[in-house]
């Protein structure tokens, strides 16, 4: 074992979450290495290169925004946390979003990063409802959502207590579910509550360049920090000895010992490392509990001309549902169309003069992952074109109307991610994007010095991610000398 | 040191833990969170910074040594003086 390293944090995986734990450990002198499976940084927010073309994948936009002296926020405090000048993200505001509900979008609610908006909607829309969707907005605004130890309570239950027409009701999860939840038809009241905030109360935002940007910004601060970080290699299983790891075992066969380990890679991802490890000295182990049931699909769509030119120039993100009933559940088919998230990068305010060099036209659905997992290559790619289609027609009865002809026509690329996509690039088991059902507010594992960060941990959205690696290398490392 | 010096060394990590306050005025007096906008982790930097740059160990049981600028003063000042002192 001459290759032996020894860390004082091993932290699994390169995404959002684990960089900036990576950050944090590093600036405060802590021997750190992160072990990253995939050549690319980013984890679940990551981009991709196809004939030279670069497509985002995840972040659809920065949630969380706030403007400049606004503090207190999850924003503010992760800049300061990483110490990050916020010019470094140059981050641009969202035009407008919209909720749109009913077959062709008769109900919609208008928001945008100023509050008022949204909340002029509701009062104009449902205008029985105004008073208490006001008494909800205070309740969001006073509750304490990044405590670790909060009790998990029904997000319907408490807002139902002030929403009473199902609509508006379904109208308002339909955003916060689609942009974080890994639970099926509710969720819990705290998690609700750091969407709410994170869409509504703070707002979108993007770099001009998008997502690579941030992952630029966040390796050159690790980097400059003084961590370590070994890509295309990723961890096999953790060796334990009296309940703590002792070791990681890597893909390719050597070991690195490490005081701590930071996993963002999941709950059960994290369990089966640590069960692989127990199989591998000789004992049987379950497989893991709590794979979460919701995965999606996405189309995207490159275009030869602007979205404004096909009319589809003011909204950012439509939240959209044709069914009287919301489902945000694993769905019977591969793909459930009804809902979905129809996303234009372009649509963000650039400046005077500056646009994407192309069009680009996101839809993600949800879909099921076992429906995927298994095909043919031949299936597969069949059923991705056939879905495909379908998902984009699905989301075209919430735009202004373009002839097909038109669309074709200026269309230049198509790619689409499905279940199998993410669990191959990610790892996450199901293609379950945002994790386990069940989160873990303190990070803890079965292991005494494994601790977990990112998805499952609980803190949502990208900002949340990094505020999870923040909040738990400070909480189990830093705060303890 | 002087308490003056002292007092500049705890501005300076305020400045760099956060670069969105004005700390122009700041009065040593007054304790820091009630002029500033700083959070449970805001605070918690300034002890791991004063570890990290200075050597200076806080103990939990201190942190509130840190409320204001003087209080700050008050309380690093001698161990800023033993270090040196050790040198």
């Amino acid at each position: 074992m001459n290759t032996r390293s020894h860390y004082d944090v091993a932290v699994i995986g390169a995404g959002m979450s684990g960089l900036a734990a990576g950050i944090r450990l590093a600036h405060f002198g802590k021997k750190v290495c992160i072990f990253e499976r995939h050549n690319a940084a980013g984890g679940l927010n990551s981009f991709y290169s196809i004939n030279g073309r670069k497509f985002d994948v995840g972040l659809h936009a920065m949630t969380n925004f706030v403007r400049p002296g606004v503090k207190g926020t999850p924003l503010t405090k992760l800049l300061r946390q990483l110490r990050i000048d916020r010019d470094q993200f140059a981050l641009c505001e969202q035009k407008q979003s919209r909720i749109a509900f009913g077959p062709r979008g008769e109900t919609s609610l208008r928001f945008t990063n100023d509050f008022a908006v949204l909340e002029a909607d509701v009062a104009e829309k449902f205008p029985a409802e105004i008073d208490g969707f006001r008494k909800l907005v205070a309740l969001v605004r006073s509750y304490d959502d990044v405590s670790l130890d909060a009790k998990p309570e029904s997000a319907r239950a408490v807002v139902r207590r002030h929403v009473t027409d199902p609509l508006l009701e379904d109208m308002l999860f339909c955003p916060v579910m689609y942009y974080g939840s890994a639970t099926e038809h509710d969720m819990d009241f705290g998690q609700f509550v750091i969407m709410f905030k994170a869409l509504f109360l703070e707002g979108f935002a993007r770099p001009f360049e998008g997502v690579r940007l941030v992952i630029r910004v966040l390796l050159e601060k690790y980097r400059s920090a003084g961590g370590e970080r070994r890509m295309k290699c990723g961890v096999q299983r953790i060796v334990e000895r009296d309940g703590r790891a002792t070791a990681l075992v890597l893909d390719e066969g050597s070991e690195v010992t490490a005081d701590h380990i930071i996993s963002s890679i999941g709950a059960p991802e994290t369990e089966s490392l640590i069960h692989l490890g127990r199989a591998a000295a000789g004992e049987g182990e379950p497989p893991p509990a709590n794979i979460g049931r919701l995965s999606f699909v996405e189309t995207i769509t490159i275009l030869g001309r602007q979205p404004d030119e096909f009319g589809w120039g003011s909204d950012t993100i439509i939240f959209f549902n044709d069914s009287p009933h919301f489902a945000y559940e694993r769905c019977a088919d591969q793909v459930d169309p009804r809902s979905g998230v129809i996303c234009f990068p372009n649509n963000f305010d650039f400046g005077p003069e500056r646009m994407l060099p192309e069009g680009v036209l996101r839809v993600t659905c949800l879909a099921d992952y076992a429906h995927w997992a298994n095909l043919s290559e031949n299936h597969y790619r069949a059923d991705k074109a056939r879905w495909f289609a379908t998902v984009q027609r699905s989301a075209r009865r919430f735009l202004p109307a373009v002839e097909d002809s038109a669309l074709d026509a200026a269309t230049l690329a198509t790619d689409m991610f499905t279940p199998r996509t993410i669990t191959k690039f990610t790892g996450h088991f199901g293609g379950a994007i945002y994790g386990s059902p069940v989160k873990h507010r303190q990070g803890r594992t079965e292991l005494s010095n494994v601790y977990l960060c990112g998805t499952d941990q609980g803190f949502l959205g990208i900002v949340g991610a990094m505020l999870s690696g923040i909040s738990m290398a400070n909480y189990h490392i830093l705060q303890k000398g | 040191m002087t308490k003056d010096e002292c007092k500049k060394l705890v501005l300076d990590i305020i400045a760099d833990i956060a670069p969105d306050e004005d700390l122009s005025n700041v009065k040593p007096e007054v304790r820091l969170r009630d002029q500033l906008q700083l959070d449970s982790m805001d605070f918690l930097d300034i002890v791991m910074e004063l570890r990290k740059r200075h050597g200076i160990e806080v103990p939990e049981k201190d942190y509130v040594q840190l409320a204001s600028l003087d209080s700050c003063a008050e309380y690093l000042t001698p161990k800023f003086d033993a270090l040196a002192g050790k040198n």
